[in-house]
């Protein structure tokens, strides 16, 4: 790849509006959001809420920007006439090898899919290599052959890279970056602010494989389970679903922070309200048993291979048969609809006929013991 | 899970509820005592079923929330040495001390650890002989046993390099402690199934005869706690005070001697500080003198942190059902659920954390707002 | 359960919960035998689970839901009187987890 992406606010093109403010270190817009923290603290990596007021209050004001405060897993930016998703992610797990996967195709899929929930299709990936001095070259090498791998079945290419060696006790063997672009097809318009009142919420199957699988080799919480992550590019998925309509309005990957991180995200950028019925949503025994052994909610657990989709009432029965008939979406299940109603909050109808507010985790699920 | 699911089956809630509404003649309050049960209750809207007349008041029982704040800032100091490897069971973490809480410590460089049972707390220490190994020690009488088991084996194993911070309460004071209040409310008590696995059942006659309020052993599952409120109801519509075990598949009379020898032998009973509630007599557990040496108080000279309750909280008050958590001038402006001054608003079960929530519901928020606390 | 082990001198059992395996500690419940159930927290196995009352307790459900039947839907009740949300359809059937800190745990063949 040779072009050099420019500046999206210069552009005068980029899809989304609205100006940054300056920032304001006396005074943030959000109560307490980083002088209660003044250092940081791992849940403001946890996809939460603290995660999304380290962007809202910090990042994004010092950089300025239009496209940024989109908010969306990916950006979208045009450029030379063309419209393109951009997003990068880190990739920090813990252990690098888990059950169905390990950080190398983590740190192709997710990239893929974050472009894939802007519509597009993955392009091009640059990674980068964060190594810590002493790490076996042999698990270098797996992690480069699993990633290899994952771009070929992606239909992606790894085009640019960097490799940086810490010291050894300064890293975690190693950490991943990638960013990736791909085009977003014309007439497709898929972000977090157009869920809209009527839209139907779709999962794209069973939820909360990937954080169980991790959980389950973790030290410390060890336990013996079947479990394998459900790592996977969803970007295929997606082309299917935008076969049957391009008016698909939003769609997520519901990673940290799992399914409720997700759709709250979505019920917050838009503005609406979601209900969810909690029947609907596909637990497999597993993860719900090790869930209750550990005291954690399946809907905050992680997903590294599931969409969750916004789509206009009328296209809905069609988008579910189109994602039944492919493989990544066998599962697929109508979860609830957006409502216009408690407007930026999800709440879901229980089993049992309740009510309950499925609230934006503040940072990470930590297991509870009451 | 076998026995698991069976007892979540939204199917045989109607038959529960039905029973209920047939029974009931008038309005009641009713106390569940476990944070766990009260998990239950919001997690699954079991409260919204249930007939107008019957009230649930959500206890003071998850013990993350009513470990006091001196104990919490003893944490944090412990926590902050370089030496120290402080373990702790997850939902810990996020509980703030005077000014920081133990995510705040592992920040800035404190090895603070999420383990799922003290004995894998006892391991870290048999694998780090040279650091020193601390396990958070809370929890009701069914934490008390694996807590007591692993003070034990630690001496057993020699493994010098394990202590414990202890902050164990016990339920029937509490209950004597609500009872006895002025203006209490609570006309029945949902005890915690769990609890009687290992006491048994012989401390709560004597309360149910005192106070002549019926007690119900009740289980976890949803329809665990519907079969709890008929039998309490049931008793209530009839002028009955017993107790009753409606949790018979884990509770036996007799609760779990071995648990209970151990109980004995590591621990003793002492007063104890609820966060928000303050000081109940006898409601507390700490380290026999014979394991005096292994606990972390002593071991690490914290016994002078002396911290007071901010005077602000009024979450006692909550707890017992005389006030609305919207009625305390700290509510939601200097008391949040991010802030929380009191044990009500820590936990996402607490009455005030769970109002604070439901308020931001739109309709059903009239009826939702009504429930934790009447 | 599934399997008995010991450990640094302690009685550990393997126990299934439901397909996720962990190890349990059985000092409290030493007689447990293979296939049993028991109330586990944090590790420990605190108290044998009586089958037979589970079955029972059961059936009394059963049987008050057979009762009410003949009284109508309870269900059409609650939605009148309470805060549930307007659902159209009936509800797809997959389960939803409960997070109860505590787990019968089930013995694996």
């Amino acid at each position: 790849m040779a072009d050099t992406v420019t500046n999206p606010a210069a552009s005068g093109t980029a899809t989304v509006p609205g100006a940054a403010p300056a920032p304001d270190f006396s005074n943030w817009s959000c109560p307490l959001p980083l002088r209660d923290h003044p250092r940081v603290v791992m849940g403001h990596g946890g996809g939460g809420a603290m995660s999304a007021e380290l962007v809202a209050n910090l990042f994004a004001p010092a950089f300025g920007g239009t496209a940024l405060a989109g908010l969306g897993d990916s950006a979208t930016v045009a450029l030379g006439g063309a419209r393109l998703a951009f997003s990068t992610d880190s990739y920090v797990v813990r252990p690098l090898f888990f059950p169905g996967g390990g950080i190398g195709d983590l740190a192709v899929n997710g990239t893929v899919n974050d472009l894939a929930m802007s519509g597009a299709r993955a392009a091009y990936l640059s990674c980068g290599f964060i190594l810590e001095e002493g790490v076996e070259m042999a698990v270098v090498g797996r992690i480069a052959e699993t990633m290899g791998a994952a771009a070929r079945a992606a239909g992606v290419e790894i085009v640019t890279g960097d490799t940086k060696v810490v010291e050894s006790g300064r890293g975690d063997g190693v950490y991943v970056n990638t960013a990736g672009i791909g085009l977003v097809p014309a007439g497709v318009d898929i972000r977090p602010q157009r869920a809209a009142p009527g839209d139907v919420v779709i999962v794209s199957g069973e939820i909360g494989l990937h954080g169980v699988a991790i959980m389950s080799v973790r030290e410390g919480l060890e336990f013996g389970a079947r479990v394998e992550s459900d790592c996977a590019a969803l970007g295929g998925l997606v082309e299917a679903m935008l076969a049957v309509t391009q008016d698909i309005h939003v769609l997520r990957d519901p990673t940290r922070g799992g399914l409720g991180a997700a759709v709250n995200e979505i019920a917050s950028a838009a503005g609406v309200g979601v209900a969810l019925r909690e029947r609907a949503i596909p637990v497999p025994d597993q993860v719900a048993s090790a869930c209750a052994i550990l005291g954690l909610d399946p809907m905050y657990v992680a997903n590294e291979g599931k969409l969750v989709a916004f789509v206009p009432r009328d296209q809905a029965d069609a988008v579910l048969a189109a994602m039944h008939a492919h493989p990544l979406g066998a599962r697929a299940a109508v979860i609830g609809e957006c409502v216009d109603d408690h407007h930026g909050m999800v709440v879901a109808r229980t089993a049992f006929g309740g009510t309950r507010v499925v609230d934006l985790p503040l940072g990470e699920q930590l297991p509870r013991i009451c | 899970m076998k026995y698991l699911a069976e007892f979540q089956n939204p199917d045989l809630a109607k038959g529960l509820l039905d029973d209920i509404r047939a029974t009931v003649t008038r309005p009641w309050a009713l106390m569940e005592v476990c944070g766990g049960q009260t998990h239950t209750i919001i997690r699954h809207g079991i409260d919204q079923l249930l007939p107008d007349e019957v009230e649930l008041i959500h206890g003071p029982g998850c013990p993350v929330c009513v470990t006091p704040l001196e104990v919490i800032d003893k944490a944090l100091e412990i926590a902050s040495r370089p030496e120290v490897i402080f373990c702790s069971f997850g939902d810990m973490l996020r509980v703030p001390g005077t000014d920081r809480d133990l995510f705040r410590v592992r920040g800035e460089g404190g090895d603070v650890r999420v383990v799922y049972s003290p004995l894998d707390a006892l391991e870290i220490a048999r694998e780090n002989p040279h650091r020193e190994v601390v396990f958070f020690g809370i929890g009701f009488e069914t934490t008390a046993p694996p807590n007591a088991m692993t003070v034990h084996q630690a001496r057993k194993q020699n493994i010098r390099n394990f202590s414990m911070l202890v902050s164990h309460v016990r339920v029937p004071p509490a209950i004597e402690a609500i009872m006895t209040s002025a203006d209490c409310r609570v006309q029945g008590f949902l005890a915690a199934g769990h609890v009687c696995s290992v006491m048994g059942t012989a401390e709560y006659p004597e309360l149910a005869e005192k106070f002549r309020v019926p007690i119900v052993v009740t289980g976890f599952e949803p329809l665990d706690i519907l079969e709890g409120v008929r039998r309490t109801v049931r008793q209530l519509e009839r002028g009955e005070h017993t107790v009753d075990n409606a949790y018979p598949r884990a509770v036996r009379p007799e609760g779990n001697p071995a648990a209970r020898a151990m109980l004995e032998d590591v621990f003793e009973v002492t007063d104890r500080a609820w966060r928000g509630i303050g000081v109940i007599p006898q409601s507390g557990w700490r380290l026999s003198d014979k394991y005096r040496d292994q606990d972390a108080e002593h071991r690490f000279d914290v016994t002078g942190i002396n911290t007071c309750e901010p005077s602000a909280c009024r979450s006692g008050e909550v707890l017992q059902g005389l006030l609305k958590p919207n009625e305390c001038e700290a509510f939601g402006t200097t008391c949040t659920p991010r802030t929380p001054l009191g044990a009500t608003m820590v936990s996402s079960e607490g009455a005030c954390a769970a109002y604070y929530l439901y308020r931001r519901l739109g309709t059903p928020a009239a009826n939702r707002e009504a429930s934790p606390v009447g | 359960m599934t399997r008995i082990l010991e450990r640094d001198g302690t009685r550990m059992a393997v126990m299934d919960f439901g397909g996720v395996e962990k190890d349990v500690c059985l000092e409290y419940l030493p007689d447990l035998r293979v296939d049993e159930y028991a109330i586990v927290h944090v590790g420990f196995a605190l108290q044998r689970l009586d089958e037979e009352s589970a079955r029972k307790t059961l059936g009394l459900f059963e049987e008050l839901g057979l009762l009410q039947e003949e009284f109508g839907d309870p269900w059409e009740a609650a939605a009148a009187s309470g805060p549930a949300l307007e659902w159209a359809a009936a509800d797809a059937a997959a389960g939803a987890a409960s997070a109860a800190a505590t787990a019968s745990a089930e013995a694996d063949r």
